[in-house]
Protein backbone atom coordinates (compact mmCIF):
# COMPACT_ATOMS: atom_id res chain seq x y z
CA UNK A 1 0.00 0.00 0.00
CA UNK A 2 1.16 3.42 -0.33
CA UNK A 3 2.15 6.28 1.62
CA UNK A 4 -0.32 7.23 5.07
CA UNK A 5 -2.10 10.16 4.32
CA UNK A 6 -1.12 13.69 5.72
CA UNK A 7 -3.00 14.26 8.94
CA UNK A 8 -3.49 17.73 10.23
CA UNK A 9 -4.78 18.00 13.98
CA UNK A 10 -6.75 20.96 14.85
CA UNK A 11 -6.80 21.82 18.63
CA UNK A 12 -4.30 21.81 21.10
CA UNK A 13 -6.28 21.33 24.10
CA UNK A 14 -7.14 17.82 26.03
CA UNK A 15 -7.91 15.89 22.90
CA UNK A 16 -5.79 17.16 19.68
CA UNK A 17 -2.53 16.01 21.58
CA UNK A 18 -3.18 12.44 22.34
CA UNK A 19 -4.80 11.59 18.63
CA UNK A 20 -1.90 13.66 17.09
CA UNK A 21 0.51 11.27 19.17
CA UNK A 22 -1.19 8.46 18.18
CA UNK A 23 -0.95 9.09 14.98
CA UNK A 24 2.65 10.17 14.78
CA UNK A 25 3.40 6.40 16.69
CA UNK A 26 1.24 5.12 13.35
CA UNK A 27 3.52 6.59 11.37
CA UNK A 28 1.23 9.52 9.88
CA UNK A 29 2.72 12.38 9.01
CA UNK A 30 1.25 15.28 11.64
CA UNK A 31 1.18 19.14 11.71
CA UNK A 32 -0.85 20.23 14.61
CA UNK A 33 -2.45 23.62 14.61
CA UNK A 34 -5.06 25.97 16.61
CA UNK A 35 -6.42 29.17 15.51
CA UNK A 36 -3.14 31.49 16.21
CA UNK A 37 0.91 31.45 15.46
CA UNK A 38 2.39 27.76 15.35
CA UNK A 39 5.12 29.72 17.82
CA UNK A 40 2.19 29.75 20.58
CA UNK A 41 2.29 25.55 20.44
CA UNK A 42 5.99 25.13 19.59
CA UNK A 43 6.97 24.19 23.04
CA UNK A 44 3.81 21.85 23.34
CA UNK A 45 4.97 20.11 20.42
CA UNK A 46 8.42 19.56 21.10
CA UNK A 47 7.61 18.37 24.25
CA UNK A 48 4.04 16.68 24.23
CA UNK A 49 3.75 15.94 20.49
CA UNK A 50 7.96 14.62 19.39
CA UNK A 51 7.79 13.91 15.76
CA UNK A 52 4.51 16.13 15.19
CA UNK A 53 4.96 20.04 13.07
CA UNK A 54 3.62 23.04 14.43
CA UNK A 55 1.66 24.98 11.58
CA UNK A 56 -0.73 27.56 10.95
CA UNK A 57 -4.42 26.06 10.83
CA UNK A 58 -4.41 26.91 6.68
CA UNK A 59 -1.04 25.38 5.77
CA UNK A 60 -1.75 22.31 8.20
CA UNK A 61 -5.08 22.00 6.38
CA UNK A 62 -4.09 22.63 2.67
CA UNK A 63 -1.48 19.95 2.41
CA UNK A 64 -3.57 17.03 4.57
CA UNK A 65 -6.03 14.34 3.21
CA UNK A 66 -7.13 13.81 6.47
CA UNK A 67 -8.14 16.76 8.72
CA UNK A 68 -8.77 16.07 12.70
CA UNK A 69 -11.70 18.53 14.45
CA UNK A 70 -10.31 18.37 17.98
CA UNK A 71 -11.70 21.83 18.72
CA UNK A 72 -14.41 23.14 21.01
CA UNK A 73 -17.68 23.00 19.29
CA UNK A 74 -18.57 26.42 19.49
CA UNK A 75 -14.93 27.43 18.24
CA UNK A 76 -15.98 25.57 14.92
CA UNK A 77 -18.24 27.62 14.47
CA UNK A 78 -15.44 30.34 13.61
CA UNK A 79 -13.90 28.02 11.82
CA UNK A 80 -14.09 28.53 7.75
CA UNK A 81 -15.79 25.76 5.84
CA UNK A 82 -14.21 26.45 2.43
CA UNK A 83 -10.56 25.78 4.21
CA UNK A 84 -11.79 22.42 4.52
CA UNK A 85 -12.87 21.41 0.86
CA UNK A 86 -12.50 18.25 -0.61
CA UNK A 87 -10.74 17.01 2.93
CA UNK A 88 -11.58 13.83 4.96
CA UNK A 89 -12.24 15.40 7.77
CA UNK A 90 -12.72 13.52 11.26
CA UNK A 91 -15.15 14.63 13.49
CA UNK A 92 -13.30 14.24 17.13
CA UNK A 93 -15.72 16.87 18.99
CA UNK A 94 -18.82 16.26 21.29
CA UNK A 95 -22.16 18.28 21.79
CA UNK A 96 -22.39 17.65 24.94
CA UNK A 97 -24.44 20.30 27.07
CA UNK A 98 -23.75 19.09 30.90
CA UNK A 99 -20.23 19.45 30.56
CA UNK A 100 -19.56 22.48 27.92
CA UNK A 101 -23.47 24.32 27.98
CA UNK A 102 -25.78 24.98 25.56
CA UNK A 103 -24.84 25.40 21.87
CA UNK A 104 -28.43 26.50 19.63
CA UNK A 105 -27.05 25.39 16.48
CA UNK A 106 -26.47 21.84 17.91
CA UNK A 107 -29.98 21.38 20.12
CA UNK A 108 -31.70 19.35 16.91
CA UNK A 109 -29.89 16.27 15.29
CA UNK A 110 -26.35 14.51 15.81
CA UNK A 111 -23.94 16.97 16.34
CA UNK A 112 -21.98 15.20 13.73
CA UNK A 113 -24.58 15.88 10.95
CA UNK A 114 -24.24 19.39 12.08
CA UNK A 115 -20.82 19.62 11.81
CA UNK A 116 -21.34 17.80 8.06
CA UNK A 117 -23.70 20.11 6.87
CA UNK A 118 -21.48 22.79 7.58
CA UNK A 119 -18.57 21.58 5.74
CA UNK A 120 -20.59 20.43 2.54
CA UNK A 121 -17.37 20.17 0.42
CA UNK A 122 -16.09 17.84 2.91
CA UNK A 123 -16.20 14.08 3.58
CA UNK A 124 -16.98 13.95 7.82
CA UNK A 125 -16.67 11.14 9.38
CA UNK A 126 -17.17 10.81 13.58
CA UNK A 127 -14.51 8.94 15.12
CA UNK A 128 -11.62 9.16 18.23
CA UNK A 129 -14.61 11.32 19.91
CA UNK A 130 -16.41 8.53 22.88
CA UNK A 131 -13.05 7.22 24.77
CA UNK A 132 -12.17 9.90 26.90
CA UNK A 133 -8.76 11.56 26.02
CA UNK A 134 -7.27 10.02 29.58
CA UNK A 135 -7.75 6.60 28.62
CA UNK A 136 -7.24 7.15 24.36
CA UNK A 137 -3.55 6.48 24.70
CA UNK A 138 -3.44 3.86 27.28
CA UNK A 139 -6.13 1.12 25.79
CA UNK A 140 -4.33 1.58 22.46
CA UNK A 141 -3.03 -1.90 21.44
CA UNK A 142 -1.75 -3.55 18.24
CA UNK A 143 -4.09 -5.38 15.69
CA UNK A 144 -4.43 -8.74 17.20
CA UNK A 145 -4.00 -8.43 20.97
CA UNK A 146 -6.16 -10.66 22.82
CA UNK A 147 -8.05 -7.57 24.59
CA UNK A 148 -7.85 -4.99 21.68
CA UNK A 149 -10.36 -2.26 22.48
CA UNK A 150 -13.16 -0.91 19.48
CA UNK A 151 -14.30 2.20 18.56
CA UNK A 152 -16.41 3.70 15.79
CA UNK A 153 -16.78 5.27 12.74
CA UNK A 154 -19.30 6.30 11.15
CA UNK A 155 -19.98 8.49 7.83
CA UNK A 156 -21.63 8.54 4.66
CA UNK A 157 -18.86 8.59 2.31
CA UNK A 158 -18.05 4.81 2.04
CA UNK A 159 -14.33 5.82 1.26
CA UNK A 160 -13.70 8.14 3.58
CA UNK A 161 -15.03 5.93 6.24
CA UNK A 162 -12.98 3.61 5.15
CA UNK A 163 -9.34 5.22 5.32
CA UNK A 164 -10.50 6.73 9.04
CA UNK A 165 -10.74 2.40 9.76
CA UNK A 166 -7.64 2.19 8.79
CA UNK A 167 -6.74 5.49 10.91
CA UNK A 168 -8.28 3.79 13.57
CA UNK A 169 -7.17 0.25 13.84
CA UNK A 170 -3.14 1.39 12.94
CA UNK A 171 -3.30 3.84 15.98
CA UNK A 172 -4.56 0.81 17.95
CA UNK A 173 -8.42 -0.15 18.12
CA UNK A 174 -10.69 -2.14 16.20
CA UNK A 175 -12.67 -0.46 14.07
CA UNK A 176 -16.49 -0.71 14.01
CA UNK A 177 -18.56 0.78 11.23
CA UNK A 178 -21.79 2.19 11.38
CA UNK A 179 -24.30 2.57 9.63
CA UNK A 180 -24.25 6.22 8.31
CA UNK A 181 -23.13 9.43 10.02
CA UNK A 182 -26.31 9.43 11.64
CA UNK A 183 -25.85 6.19 13.47
CA UNK A 184 -23.40 7.79 14.85
CA UNK A 185 -25.30 9.36 17.35
CA UNK A 186 -24.67 5.99 19.47
CA UNK A 187 -21.54 7.77 19.90
CA UNK A 188 -22.26 10.48 21.49
CA UNK A 189 -22.56 12.16 24.61
CA UNK A 190 -26.22 10.03 26.12
CA UNK A 191 -25.24 7.29 24.09
CA UNK A 192 -24.57 3.12 24.85
CA UNK A 193 -20.55 3.54 24.44
CA UNK A 194 -19.58 7.27 25.46
CA UNK A 195 -17.19 7.26 27.79
CA UNK A 196 -16.34 3.34 27.59
CA UNK A 197 -13.47 1.41 25.91
CA UNK A 198 -14.82 -1.84 25.03
CA UNK A 199 -13.64 -5.06 23.00
CA UNK A 200 -15.01 -5.42 19.80
CA UNK A 201 -17.72 -7.56 21.55
CA UNK A 202 -18.87 -5.99 24.04
CA UNK A 203 -18.89 -2.87 22.15
CA UNK A 204 -20.87 -4.57 19.40
CA UNK A 205 -23.59 -5.69 22.17
CA UNK A 206 -23.83 -2.04 23.29
CA UNK A 207 -24.75 -0.83 20.05
CA UNK A 208 -26.96 -3.41 19.07
CA UNK A 209 -29.24 -3.55 22.50
CA UNK A 210 -29.66 0.52 22.05
CA UNK A 211 -32.77 0.63 19.74
CA UNK A 212 -31.28 4.32 18.82
CA UNK A 213 -28.72 2.41 16.37
CA UNK A 214 -31.54 0.91 14.24
CA UNK A 215 -33.01 3.52 12.54
CA UNK B 1 14.27 18.38 47.87
CA UNK B 2 11.49 19.92 50.43
CA UNK B 3 8.62 17.55 49.45
CA UNK B 4 4.55 18.99 51.25
CA UNK B 5 2.39 16.64 51.73
CA UNK B 6 -1.19 18.03 51.50
CA UNK B 7 -5.43 16.25 51.88
CA UNK B 8 -8.40 17.96 50.09
CA UNK B 9 -12.02 17.67 50.46
CA UNK B 10 -14.97 18.82 48.20
CA UNK B 11 -17.07 18.48 51.65
CA UNK B 12 -18.19 14.70 50.72
CA UNK B 13 -21.71 14.86 52.92
CA UNK B 14 -20.54 12.13 55.45
CA UNK B 15 -22.59 8.75 56.27
CA UNK B 16 -23.58 8.53 59.88
CA UNK B 17 -22.91 4.81 61.85
CA UNK B 18 -26.39 3.93 60.42
CA UNK B 19 -25.25 4.34 57.11
CA UNK B 20 -27.89 7.59 56.22
CA UNK B 21 -26.60 10.95 55.07
CA UNK B 22 -25.62 13.70 58.00
CA UNK B 23 -26.86 16.70 57.21
CA UNK B 24 -25.05 19.62 55.23
CA UNK B 25 -24.23 21.16 58.00
CA UNK B 26 -22.92 18.08 60.33
CA UNK B 27 -20.29 17.67 57.37
CA UNK B 28 -19.54 20.81 56.75
CA UNK B 29 -18.64 21.11 61.07
CA UNK B 30 -16.94 17.21 60.26
CA UNK B 31 -14.50 18.94 58.01
CA UNK B 32 -13.44 21.93 60.42
CA UNK B 33 -12.67 18.86 63.12
CA UNK B 34 -10.68 16.76 60.43
CA UNK B 35 -9.01 20.11 59.27
CA UNK B 36 -7.84 20.70 62.68
CA UNK B 37 -7.11 16.70 63.15
CA UNK B 38 -4.76 16.80 59.65
CA UNK B 39 -2.56 19.29 61.65
CA UNK B 40 -1.99 17.23 64.92
CA UNK B 41 -1.26 14.03 62.43
CA UNK B 42 1.50 16.26 60.87
CA UNK B 43 -0.03 16.97 57.44
CA UNK B 44 1.07 20.14 55.96
CA UNK B 45 -1.62 21.46 53.72
CA UNK B 46 -5.67 21.22 54.33
CA UNK B 47 -7.62 22.14 51.19
CA UNK B 48 -11.02 22.47 50.42
CA UNK B 49 -12.73 22.60 47.37
CA UNK B 50 -15.83 24.31 45.89
CA UNK B 51 -19.04 22.71 45.02
CA UNK B 52 -22.55 23.23 45.21
CA UNK B 53 -24.10 20.08 45.17
CA UNK B 54 -26.31 18.13 47.77
CA UNK B 55 -23.57 15.09 48.14
CA UNK B 56 -20.48 17.79 48.20
CA UNK B 57 -22.28 20.88 49.98
CA UNK B 58 -19.46 23.18 50.37
CA UNK B 59 -19.55 26.48 48.25
CA UNK B 60 -17.82 28.37 50.96
CA UNK B 61 -14.82 26.46 51.90
CA UNK B 62 -12.82 30.18 52.78
CA UNK B 63 -15.62 30.19 56.02
CA UNK B 64 -14.75 26.64 57.27
CA UNK B 65 -11.26 27.21 56.38
CA UNK B 66 -10.89 30.67 58.47
CA UNK B 67 -12.46 28.16 61.50
CA UNK B 68 -9.58 26.03 61.04
CA UNK B 69 -7.53 28.33 61.13
CA UNK B 70 -8.55 29.68 64.47
CA UNK B 71 -7.89 26.33 66.09
CA UNK B 72 -4.57 25.55 64.18
CA UNK B 73 -0.97 26.81 64.38
CA UNK B 74 1.17 26.17 61.62
CA UNK B 75 -0.73 23.63 59.08
CA UNK B 76 -1.16 25.42 55.74
CA UNK B 77 -4.39 26.44 54.17
CA UNK B 78 -6.49 26.31 51.03
CA UNK B 79 -9.14 26.24 48.59
CA UNK B 80 -8.80 22.93 46.05
CA UNK B 81 -10.17 24.52 43.68
CA UNK B 82 -11.54 27.92 43.27
CA UNK B 83 -14.15 28.01 40.47
CA UNK B 84 -12.44 31.22 39.01
CA UNK B 85 -14.32 31.49 35.91
CA UNK B 86 -17.67 31.69 38.23
CA UNK B 87 -16.41 33.63 40.76
CA UNK B 88 -14.64 37.70 40.86
CA UNK B 89 -10.86 37.66 41.14
CA UNK B 90 -11.03 40.77 43.16
CA UNK B 91 -13.36 38.95 45.67
CA UNK B 92 -11.37 35.64 45.96
CA UNK B 93 -8.17 37.52 47.11
CA UNK B 94 -9.94 39.44 49.46
CA UNK B 95 -11.15 36.19 50.89
CA UNK B 96 -7.88 34.56 51.12
CA UNK B 97 -5.86 37.17 51.92
CA UNK B 98 -8.68 37.57 54.79
CA UNK B 99 -7.66 33.72 55.84
CA UNK B 100 -4.06 34.74 55.20
CA UNK B 101 -4.44 37.57 57.79
CA UNK B 102 -6.46 35.29 60.28
CA UNK B 103 -4.27 32.20 59.93
CA UNK B 104 -0.69 34.65 60.21
CA UNK B 105 0.18 34.05 57.06
CA UNK B 106 -1.02 30.42 55.84
CA UNK B 107 -3.65 30.86 53.03
CA UNK B 108 -2.71 29.30 49.37
CA UNK B 109 -5.27 29.13 46.68
CA UNK B 110 -5.81 26.67 43.67
CA UNK B 111 -7.12 28.11 40.84
CA UNK B 112 -9.39 26.16 38.08
CA UNK B 113 -12.16 24.88 36.89
CA UNK B 114 -11.91 21.41 39.07
CA UNK B 115 -14.79 18.86 37.80
CA UNK B 116 -17.34 21.74 38.94
CA UNK B 117 -19.74 22.97 36.22
CA UNK B 118 -22.40 23.72 38.72
CA UNK B 119 -21.36 27.11 39.54
CA UNK B 120 -21.53 28.02 36.09
CA UNK B 121 -25.82 28.47 35.52
CA UNK B 122 -25.62 28.89 39.27
CA UNK B 123 -24.47 32.58 39.05
CA UNK B 124 -25.42 33.09 35.84
CA UNK B 125 -22.21 32.19 33.17
CA UNK B 126 -22.42 30.40 29.76
CA UNK B 127 -19.98 27.20 29.93
CA UNK B 128 -19.13 28.25 26.40
CA UNK B 129 -17.06 31.52 27.81
CA UNK B 130 -14.85 29.49 30.26
CA UNK B 131 -11.77 29.56 28.49
CA UNK B 132 -12.37 33.62 27.74
CA UNK B 133 -13.41 33.82 31.84
CA UNK B 134 -10.65 31.77 32.97
CA UNK B 135 -7.92 33.64 31.44
CA UNK B 136 -9.17 37.19 31.78
CA UNK B 137 -9.56 36.66 35.63
CA UNK B 138 -6.43 34.35 35.92
CA UNK B 139 -4.65 37.37 34.51
CA UNK B 140 -6.18 39.42 36.62
CA UNK B 141 -5.73 37.75 39.73
CA UNK B 142 -2.06 37.28 39.35
CA UNK B 143 -2.04 41.15 39.01
CA UNK B 144 -3.41 41.28 42.20
CA UNK B 145 -1.36 39.00 43.95
CA UNK B 146 1.41 40.84 43.19
CA UNK B 147 0.24 43.63 45.57
CA UNK B 148 -0.08 47.37 45.07
CA UNK B 149 -2.56 49.37 42.91
CA UNK B 150 -3.95 47.74 40.25
CA UNK B 151 -4.93 48.91 36.59
CA UNK B 152 -7.01 46.63 34.64
CA UNK B 153 -9.44 46.45 31.81
CA UNK B 154 -11.04 43.25 30.42
CA UNK B 155 -14.86 42.15 29.08
CA UNK B 156 -15.63 39.68 32.33
CA UNK B 157 -15.69 42.44 34.96
CA UNK B 158 -15.68 46.39 36.20
CA UNK B 159 -12.41 47.73 35.37
CA UNK B 160 -10.29 48.93 38.09
CA UNK B 161 -7.95 52.04 37.80
CA UNK B 162 -5.10 52.54 40.30
CA UNK B 163 -6.98 50.14 42.87
CA UNK B 164 -5.85 49.35 45.69
CA UNK B 165 -7.67 45.91 46.74
CA UNK B 166 -7.75 45.25 50.53
CA UNK B 167 -6.55 43.42 52.61
CA UNK B 168 -2.94 43.74 52.00
CA UNK B 169 -0.98 41.09 52.65
CA UNK B 170 1.97 41.17 55.01
CA UNK B 171 5.01 39.77 53.20
CA UNK B 172 4.26 39.46 49.81
CA UNK B 173 2.31 37.16 47.64
CA UNK B 174 0.66 33.86 49.35
CA UNK B 175 1.12 30.66 47.21
CA UNK B 176 -1.14 30.18 44.07
CA UNK B 177 -1.59 27.45 41.74
CA UNK B 178 -3.23 26.54 38.69
CA UNK B 179 -5.30 23.29 38.78
CA UNK B 180 -4.89 21.76 35.48
CA UNK B 181 -6.41 18.63 34.31
CA UNK B 182 -4.65 17.56 30.99
CA UNK B 183 -4.81 20.39 28.72
CA UNK B 184 -1.44 21.73 27.73
CA UNK B 185 -2.15 24.92 26.65
CA UNK B 186 -3.23 25.04 30.38
CA UNK B 187 0.23 24.42 31.56
CA UNK B 188 1.52 27.40 29.36
CA UNK B 189 -0.79 29.26 30.55
CA UNK B 190 -0.19 28.68 34.43
CA UNK B 191 3.42 29.75 33.47
CA UNK B 192 2.92 32.47 31.48
CA UNK B 193 1.01 34.31 34.48
CA UNK B 194 3.50 32.65 36.94
CA UNK B 195 1.72 30.76 38.93
CA UNK B 196 2.58 27.04 39.60
CA UNK B 197 1.24 23.90 38.33
CA UNK B 198 -1.13 21.39 40.17
CA UNK B 199 -1.61 17.97 37.67
CA UNK B 200 -4.99 16.66 39.29
CA UNK B 201 -4.96 13.01 38.06
CA UNK B 202 -8.38 11.98 38.33
CA UNK B 203 -8.09 9.05 35.95
CA UNK B 204 -5.29 7.42 33.85
CA UNK B 205 -1.58 6.63 34.54
CA UNK B 206 0.26 9.35 35.94
CA UNK B 207 3.08 8.88 34.17
CA UNK B 208 1.21 10.33 31.08
CA UNK B 209 1.86 13.94 32.96
CA UNK B 210 5.24 13.53 32.93
CA UNK B 211 5.73 15.61 29.80
CA UNK B 212 3.68 18.64 31.20
CA UNK B 213 5.46 18.39 34.28
CA UNK B 214 8.27 19.68 31.81
CA UNK B 215 6.62 21.78 29.62
CA UNK B 216 6.24 23.84 32.14
CA UNK B 217 9.63 24.27 33.44
CA UNK B 218 10.48 24.79 30.00
CA UNK B 219 7.72 27.61 29.41
CA UNK B 220 8.76 29.11 32.67
CA UNK B 221 12.10 29.26 31.28
CA UNK B 222 10.99 30.61 28.21
CA UNK B 223 8.69 33.03 29.65
CA UNK B 224 11.74 34.58 32.07
CA UNK B 225 10.49 33.23 35.25
CA UNK B 226 12.20 31.41 37.82
CA UNK B 227 11.04 27.72 38.50
CA UNK B 228 7.99 27.02 40.70
CA UNK B 229 6.85 24.00 42.22
CA UNK B 230 4.85 21.30 40.73
CA UNK B 231 1.62 19.66 42.57
CA UNK B 232 -0.31 16.17 42.47
CA UNK B 233 -3.55 16.35 43.52
CA UNK B 234 -5.04 12.66 43.10
CA UNK B 235 -8.28 10.70 45.03
CA UNK B 236 -7.94 7.80 47.36
CA UNK B 237 -8.46 6.22 50.56
CA UNK B 238 -6.14 5.16 53.15
CA UNK B 239 -7.45 2.09 55.94
CA UNK B 240 -5.11 -0.27 58.02
CA UNK B 241 -4.82 -2.61 55.24
CA UNK B 242 -5.18 -3.05 51.36
CA UNK B 243 -8.72 -4.62 51.52
CA UNK B 244 -10.23 -2.52 54.41
CA UNK B 245 -9.24 0.51 52.10
CA UNK B 246 -10.65 -0.75 49.17
CA UNK B 247 -13.66 -2.53 50.67
CA UNK B 248 -14.87 1.20 52.07
CA UNK B 249 -13.86 3.15 49.02
CA UNK B 250 -15.38 0.60 46.39
CA UNK B 251 -19.31 1.49 46.52
CA UNK B 252 -19.05 5.21 47.46
CA UNK B 253 -16.47 5.67 44.37
CA UNK B 254 -18.71 3.66 42.15
CA UNK B 255 -21.59 5.57 43.45
CA UNK B 256 -20.21 8.86 42.74
CA UNK B 257 -18.98 8.25 39.99
CA UNK B 258 -22.38 7.11 38.26
CA UNK B 259 -24.35 9.68 39.48
CA UNK B 260 -21.59 12.52 37.60
CA UNK B 261 -21.18 10.17 34.83
CA UNK B 262 -23.99 11.75 32.55
CA UNK B 263 -22.12 15.35 32.63
CA UNK B 264 -18.40 14.27 33.18
CA UNK B 265 -18.41 11.56 29.97
CA UNK B 266 -17.32 8.92 32.67
CA UNK B 267 -18.33 5.19 31.97
CA UNK B 268 -20.02 3.38 34.95
CA UNK B 269 -16.99 1.90 37.32
CA UNK B 270 -16.82 -1.77 37.23
CA UNK B 271 -14.31 -3.74 39.68
CA UNK B 272 -11.95 -4.07 36.35
CA UNK B 273 -11.71 -0.27 36.48
CA UNK B 274 -11.20 0.23 39.86
CA UNK B 275 -8.52 -2.65 39.71
CA UNK B 276 -6.72 -0.71 37.14
CA UNK B 277 -6.89 2.65 38.74
CA UNK B 278 -6.01 1.76 42.25
CA UNK B 279 -3.02 -0.44 40.44
CA UNK B 280 0.48 1.01 39.72
CA UNK B 281 -0.47 2.46 37.15
CA UNK B 282 -3.72 4.16 38.02
CA UNK B 283 -4.96 7.44 39.46
CA UNK B 284 -6.54 6.57 42.93
CA UNK B 285 -4.20 5.87 45.64
CA UNK B 286 -6.66 2.99 47.87
CA UNK B 287 -4.87 0.94 49.93
CA UNK B 288 -2.84 0.49 53.06
CA UNK B 289 -0.15 3.20 54.21
CA UNK B 290 2.02 1.48 52.53
CA UNK B 291 0.62 0.86 49.52
CA UNK B 292 -0.16 4.25 49.29
CA UNK B 293 3.08 5.76 49.91
CA UNK B 294 5.05 3.73 47.69
CA UNK B 295 2.41 5.08 44.68
CA UNK B 296 2.90 8.62 45.75
CA UNK B 297 6.20 8.38 46.08
CA UNK B 298 6.42 6.90 42.46
CA UNK B 299 4.42 9.27 41.02
CA UNK B 300 6.43 12.41 42.53
CA UNK B 301 9.21 10.91 41.49
CA UNK B 302 7.75 10.08 37.97
CA UNK B 303 6.35 13.77 37.36
CA UNK B 304 9.17 15.95 38.71
CA UNK B 305 6.51 17.23 41.45
CA UNK B 306 7.40 18.34 45.51
CA UNK B 307 3.73 18.43 46.45
CA UNK B 308 1.35 15.65 46.85
CA UNK B 309 -2.44 16.67 47.50
CA UNK B 310 -4.40 13.28 48.30
CA UNK B 311 -8.07 14.40 47.93
CA UNK B 312 -9.90 12.20 50.77
CA UNK B 313 -12.98 11.09 51.24
CA UNK B 314 -16.32 9.84 49.34
CA UNK B 315 -19.78 10.75 50.24
CA UNK B 316 -21.15 7.88 52.16
CA UNK B 317 -17.96 7.33 54.25
CA UNK B 318 -18.55 7.95 57.49
CA UNK B 319 -16.50 10.89 59.52
CA UNK B 320 -14.80 8.11 61.91
CA UNK B 321 -13.13 6.64 58.27
CA UNK B 322 -11.86 9.97 57.46
CA UNK B 323 -10.52 10.44 60.85
CA UNK B 324 -8.79 7.30 60.55
CA UNK B 325 -7.55 8.12 57.09
CA UNK B 326 -5.78 11.12 58.20
CA UNK B 327 -4.32 9.57 60.93
CA UNK B 328 -2.51 6.83 58.94
CA UNK B 329 -1.59 9.35 55.93
CA UNK B 330 -0.21 12.42 58.36
CA UNK B 331 1.19 9.36 60.92
CA UNK B 332 2.34 6.61 58.57
CA UNK B 333 2.49 7.47 54.90
CA UNK B 334 3.78 10.50 54.69
CA UNK B 335 6.65 9.59 57.06
CA UNK B 336 7.17 6.77 54.54
CA UNK B 337 6.85 8.76 51.62
CA UNK B 338 9.89 11.18 52.70
CA UNK B 339 11.98 7.81 53.58
CA UNK B 340 11.18 6.59 50.04
CA UNK B 341 12.51 10.30 48.28
CA UNK B 342 15.34 10.87 50.52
Amino acid sequence: MGELSRLAVLGAGHVGPVIARLAVRAGYPVAIATSGDPEDIALITELVVPGARPRWAADAVTDAGIVVLAIPLHRFLDLDPGLLNGKIVVDAMNYWPASDGVLKPFTGGTSSEIVARRLAGSSVVKALNHIGYHELEDRAQPAGAPDRRATGVAGDDPAAVATIAGLVDRVGYDPVRLANLRAGRVLQPGGPVFGTVLTLPDFERAVRQDARSLT
Amino acid sequence: MTYTFGLDTFGDRNAGADGRPLSHAQTIRNVVEEGVFAEQAGVDFFGIGEHHTDYFPMPAGDVALAAIAARTERIRLGSAVTVLSSDDPVRVFQRYSTLNAVSGGRAEVILGRGSSIESFPLFGYDLADYEELFEEKAALFAELLKGGPVTWDGKTRASLLNQDVVPHTESGPFPAWIGVGGSPQSVVRAARLGFSLMLAIIGGPPARFAAYSELFQRALEKFGRPPLPVGVHSPGHVAATDEQARAEFWPRWRDIIALVADERGFAIPTEESLDRETGPHGALYVGSPETVAQKIATSLRTLGATRFDLKYGMPGLTHEQLLTNIELYGHQVIPRVRELLS
